[in-house]
């Protein structure tokens, strides 16, 4: 979900007490820690995602 | 009263590779397999006593699936019990039998670092190289391949109720079991996120299949162990998780599930008016919103119905004898259960679907990307490598995002020590110590050369026997497999 919908959501929360104010501000944070976690990961990424991503197919199994 | 759990994991894993136009994933997979026995006595896999065509249900025959035994030619035992094969074009890695959820997680987590060494082998020895391994369930191009639990259930309880209960149960368990995709696929409505990766695949209630027609519950009636005291229960809906705790909590809530079950503890079930469709619905509600109808005419979200059956579990727990994880599992289902209904991105350091969700919606924001752009397709397949360097499912857990159940330490033990407390410590240290004798092997005996006329095949049709209390001080002392059959014949002679 996007940051827009997750706000749409718990405005939409008709019943939404004091107590989940909080949680949902941890929630943000989650998503706002990863951001520094960003530049490490493309530092990792496959190269050419498209490539990548496109040639990726898999035999069905089990 | 005491519960005989028996709990194993199977997991398939994607392999591709990266330069190779004319990449055979049969023929990688080999070669990751036969990396891992280079050296060692292979040990065949025995085919013997295993009939995947015989149906639960009682009406199935050996015809009715058609058994591919070629997926039965590269195939190992391994000093930890597990059995690690070619299955049809994956690599695959059947964890050994463990009696609780701790450790059921824990070796299904070291399926990966086994794998991932195999591949690294393989590469030095036959000079293949540049795998990507995924610990996943679909490529996004429409194919999908599995991951399994089985339990061990006492054949006494009908196989009508245990598809009437847990039925409901697994479809809503979807919102903690999910590895999270983007996208779908097998010709389903557009979604951009959805919880699991396999809920495009199932399209049955109940049934045989695992490759067409895929079902919530399968039937395949294949014991392992005595047919008379036992089932299989094998089911084929959930994803492969790479989140400790989420593999703790999908395996523990059915064990304990299905311990209630046994004791009629459960009330009455929580029958779906469309299991399939519910699935679908759940799956692709992030926002975890959707309802769903009963055929009793009440309408439940997903949380609501894991809420009812957590209420049950409870209550249930308090008067049986179950392993002490038991009341971890609890603790850890509630709380997953509460920041589900607040909020789920609240359970980012826990489940794989939300974590991948937080992930993505950071790249998605900080580049202005759409869902269907590539790299977030391969953000999302990148998650699940099993390298350490690549994955980036590691790379949140060394930034310490994700909560763990495991240490690196308990990790590589388990890679090589086999669990304690079932028949697996006995087919484990039987290779460790006797690897070189033994001609073939399945889940239920062992087939030694002893340098006498005949083979000796040593049946283990009891789960529950073949323990380091029951066998562990033999196996110490024998010298020599003879010694050891000889042995065991005269405990066996005696209980």
């Amino acid at each position: 979900m996007t940051d827009r919908e997750h706000q749409q959501k718990k405005q939409s929360d008709g019943a939404e007490t004091q107590d989940d104010v909080q949680p949902a501000a941890q929630g943000q944070e989650v998503t706002d820690q990863i951001d520094d976690l960003l530049e490490e990961i493309d530092s990792v990424l496959e190269e050419n995602a498209e490539e990548f991503v496109k040639n990726y197919v898999q035999k069905g199994g089990e | 009263m005491s519960h005989s759990i028996v709990i194993g994991t199977e997991t398939e894993f994607g392999i591709a590779s990266l330069h190779d136009a004319d990449f055979k994933p049969v023929l990688a997979s080999t070669h990751v397999v036969n990396a891992e026995v280079a050296g060692r006595n292979p040990i065949r896999w025995s085919f013997e006593e295993e009939s995947p065509g015989l149906d639960l249900r009682g009406y199935g025959t050996e015809e009715s699936y058609p058994f591919d035994l070629e997926s039965g030619l590269v195939s190992t035992v391994l000093t930890n019990g597990a059995r690690f094969y070619v299955d049809h074009a994956h690599p695959e890695y059947s964890s050994p039998e463990t009696t609780n959820p701790y450790d059921a997680a824990l070796y299904d987590k070291v399926g990966e670092s086994i794998v991932h060494r195999a591949a690294v082998r393989a590469a030095e020895l036959f000079g293949v190289g540049d795998y990507r391994i995924h610990k996943n369930n679909s490529d996004g191009h429409s194919n999908s391949y599995g991951w399994h639990e089985n339990y061990l259930v006492d054949r006494s309880i009908p196989f009508d109720a245990i598809v009437d209960h847990l039925t409901g149960f697994l479809v809503s368990r979807v919102i903690i079991a999910g590895a999270g995709k983007v996208g779908s696929e097998n010709d389903r409505p557009r979604v951009d996120y959805q919880i699991s990766q396999r809920a495009d695949f199932i399209e049955e209630r109940v049934g045989l299949e695992t490759t067409l027609k895929r079902p919530i519950i399968n039937t395949r009636d294949e014991p392992h162990a005595d047919p008379l005291k036992y089932r299989r229960l094998h089911i084929i809906v959930g994803d492969a998780t790479l989140s400790e705790v989420q593999t703790f909590l999908k395996v523990g809530t059915v064990s304990l599930f299905l311990a209630a079950l046994s004791e009629d503890a459960l009330g009455e079930p929580l029958v779906l008016e469309d299991p399939v469709a519910a699935l679908r619905t759940f799956s692709n509600d992030p926002m975890l919103d959707a309802k769903v109808a009963l055929a009793d005419g009440r309408h439940m979200t997903a949380v609501e119905m894991q809420r009812h059956y957590y209420a049950r579990l409870q209550t249930f727990h308090h008067r049986a004898g179950l392993h002490p994880s038991f009341v971890d599992l609890l603790k850890r289902w509630d709380a997953v259960l509460r920041d589900l209904a607040k909020d789920p991105m609240l359970t980012a350091d826990r489940l794989d679907w939300t974590a991948k969700l937080a992930l993505l919606n950071s790249y998605r924001k900080r580049e202005s990307l759409a869902w269907n752009h590539p790299k977030i397709a391969l953000i999302a397949l990148q998650y699940h490598d099993v390298d350490p360097r690549r994955s980036l499912f590691r790379k949140l857990v060394r930034a310490q995002r994700m909560q763990r159940l495991f240490t690196d330490e308990q990790v590589a033990a388990a890679c090589v020590e086999p669990p304690d407390d079932t028949r697996a410590f006995f087919r484990g240290e039987c290779v460790r110590l006797f690897g070189d004798s033994i001609v073939a092997a399945n889940w239920d005996s062992l087939v030694f050369e002893t340098g006498a006329d005949n083979l000796w095949r040593v049946p283990m049709m009891e789960p529950l026997r073949g323990t380091r209390d029951h066998v562990g001080e033999v196996l110490e002392q024998s010298e020599s497999p003879a010694e050891l059959i000889e042995t065991l014949g005269d405990i066996g002679d005696r209980s």
